[in-house]
């Protein structure tokens, strides 16, 4: 059991069978999110109350589903990465914070088209979710600002984990926070229809878009962490024998 | 090796000479310490300047600008915290020093807030009475600074110690903590509103309390791990 996992973490290792993992996460996820659009946009019926403006969530739920599942990988692999000292759990968080920073702009972005026929606005300060999205593409922001800044990777590794995991502490607060304050916020009454009494005829395909998504977002992870790995360990002689090899490390 | 430990001075020992040190510091430059103060005075100035003179518009918009102005203070402030001690090396004496590095880096974050914050909360009051804040509101103020302050110093030691030595420390070290330090504002400002209109506000100043206790109880163990990873 032990060695297996030793095994997993180890670069080189990583680096082959994570190939061989993203064909398995990415045409089931791409093959759920074709039938999850096709069935959300057209089997699925019109809201009485909506139309067809309430079909954005299909894209708009998984892509905030996503974005704070990121942040928690982002924490939870810096974490590891800072305790046990494992040089993939880096490689991962690293990975994950600009992927989950494009699913929180898609959240906003989507949530910002879909508040413009509900709410009459583009924008609606008063709505907490969105202000706990937009805070949570800042705190993407800060985390790739600071990896960026910092040359020497092992370092911009511990301090960004370090940030990961203060702002996994405060997101929480922040969530409280937002919620007291538009909570006394004089804003309209915000209708949202669906809920927990939504038609399975809607439900399915919003379960696909989920499921799908997340898929896709494993597979784009395990490329990017591919990737990463590869040029981390680019002095490394495991790297220099697969470029130099006949297949160039295709 | 346990004969040495019995003769180091004790954890209270030390913070004291962290503090006494900090505060020394301070008095022999006082420019860091006044150009915060300076910072928040003007930049409450500036809103009366751009919103115009009117009284009315003036105090509603006052619990906000005053939080924002303070927290802006408080990040200019933050700036310097480990900067010179990171210049001059003596950082280093702090971490290769036997006590532990929670200890001191609690000791200058609350040096810091000695410097930095209480008198930001000292020179509320004037800001707040300019600002045609009523009477009863200006010790909501001060207790909701006060407590805000706190959590900010702490908050912002935490950033510090990650961009200390860093070529663009001081963008970076707003773009790190702001978002970090948004339910501070949001409880600090919605306070001082609430008691302004005459409404039950101590549901913020629980919170900001709450706040203030996490963060004394977690920031300096984030700002130690921090500091040792930045002078690696």
């Amino acid at each position: 059991m032990w060695t297996f996992l030793h095994k997993l973490a180890s670069p080189p290792h990583f680096f082959s069978y994570a190939k061989g993992l993203i064909p398995w996460f990415a045409w089931p996820g791409y093959a759920l999110l074709i039938y999850g659009s096709f069935a959300g946009l057209f089997l699925a019926p019109m809201d009485y109350q909506q139309k067809d403006a309430y079909r954005i969530i299909y894209l708009h739920v998984p892509a905030a589903y996503l974005s704070m599942m990121a942040y928690v990988i982002m924490a939870v692999a810096g974490g590891i990465g800072l305790i046990w000292r494992m040089k993939l759990a880096h490689a991962v968080a690293a990975s994950a914070a600009p992927i989950g920073a494009s699913f929180t702009f898609l959240a906003l972005a989507t949530g910002s088209i879909w508040g413009r026929p509900m709410w009459g606005t583009w924008w609606e300060w008063g709505d907490p979710r969105l202000m706990s999205e937009l805070i949570l593409l800042f705190l993407y922001i800060g985390y790739m600002a600071l990896r960026g800044a910092i040359d020497d990777t092992a370092k911009a590794d511990k301090a960004s984990a370090v940030l990961a995991l203060v702002g996994a502490v405060n997101i929480p607060v922040i969530h409280f926070s937002v919620e007291w304050w538009s909570s006394l916020h004089q804003g309209p009454t915000l209708v949202r229809a669906g809920g927990p009494a939504m038609d399975t005829s809607m439900l399915y395909p919003l379960l696909a878009m989920i499921l799908g998504a997340t898929l896709v977002f494993v597979s784009l992870l395990l490329r990017r962490v591919r990737s990463e790995v590869l040029q981390r360990e680019q002095r490394t002689r495991w790297v220099k024998a697969l470029v130099l090899s006949p297949k160039g490390g295709r | 090796m346990n004969g040495a430990a019995g003769q180091l001075p004790g954890l209270l020992v030390c913070l004291r000479a962290t503090l006494q040190r900090e505060l020394l510091l301070v008095l022999r430059r006082p420019g860091d310490m006044l150009n915060p103060l300076f910072f928040f005075a003007m930049v409450c100035t500036l809103f009366p300047l751009a919103m115009g003179p009117s009284e009315e518009q003036l105090a509603f918009a006052a619990p906000g600008v005053l939080w924002v102005a303070a927290l802006l203070a408080m990040l200019l402030s933050l700036n310097s915290l480990f900067l010179s001690d990171h210049a001059d090396g003596s950082l280093e004496q702090l971490l290769a020093s036997p006590q532990p590095l929670v200890v001191l880096a609690l000791g200058k974050t609350v040096a810091h807030w000695l410097t930095s914050g209480l008198p930001l909360v000292l020179l509320s009051p004037a800001l707040a009475m300019a600002f045609r804040l009523p009477a009863g509101t200006i010790w909501v103020l001060m207790s909701a600074l006060t407590l805000g302050t706190v959590s900010l110093s702490l908050l912002g030691s935490v950033g510090a110690a990650l961009t200390v030595g860093l070529h663009r420390g001081t963008a970076l070290l707003s773009l790190l903590i702001l978002p970090l330090a948004m339910p501070v504002l949001i409880f600090g400002a919605r306070t001082v509103s609430l008691s302004a209109a005459g409404d039950t506000y101590s549901m913020g100043l629980f919170a900001l309390a709450a706040y203030a206790v996490g963060a004394l109880s977690l920031a300096p163990f984030a700002t130690a791990a921090a500091l040792r990873i930045s002078n690696e």
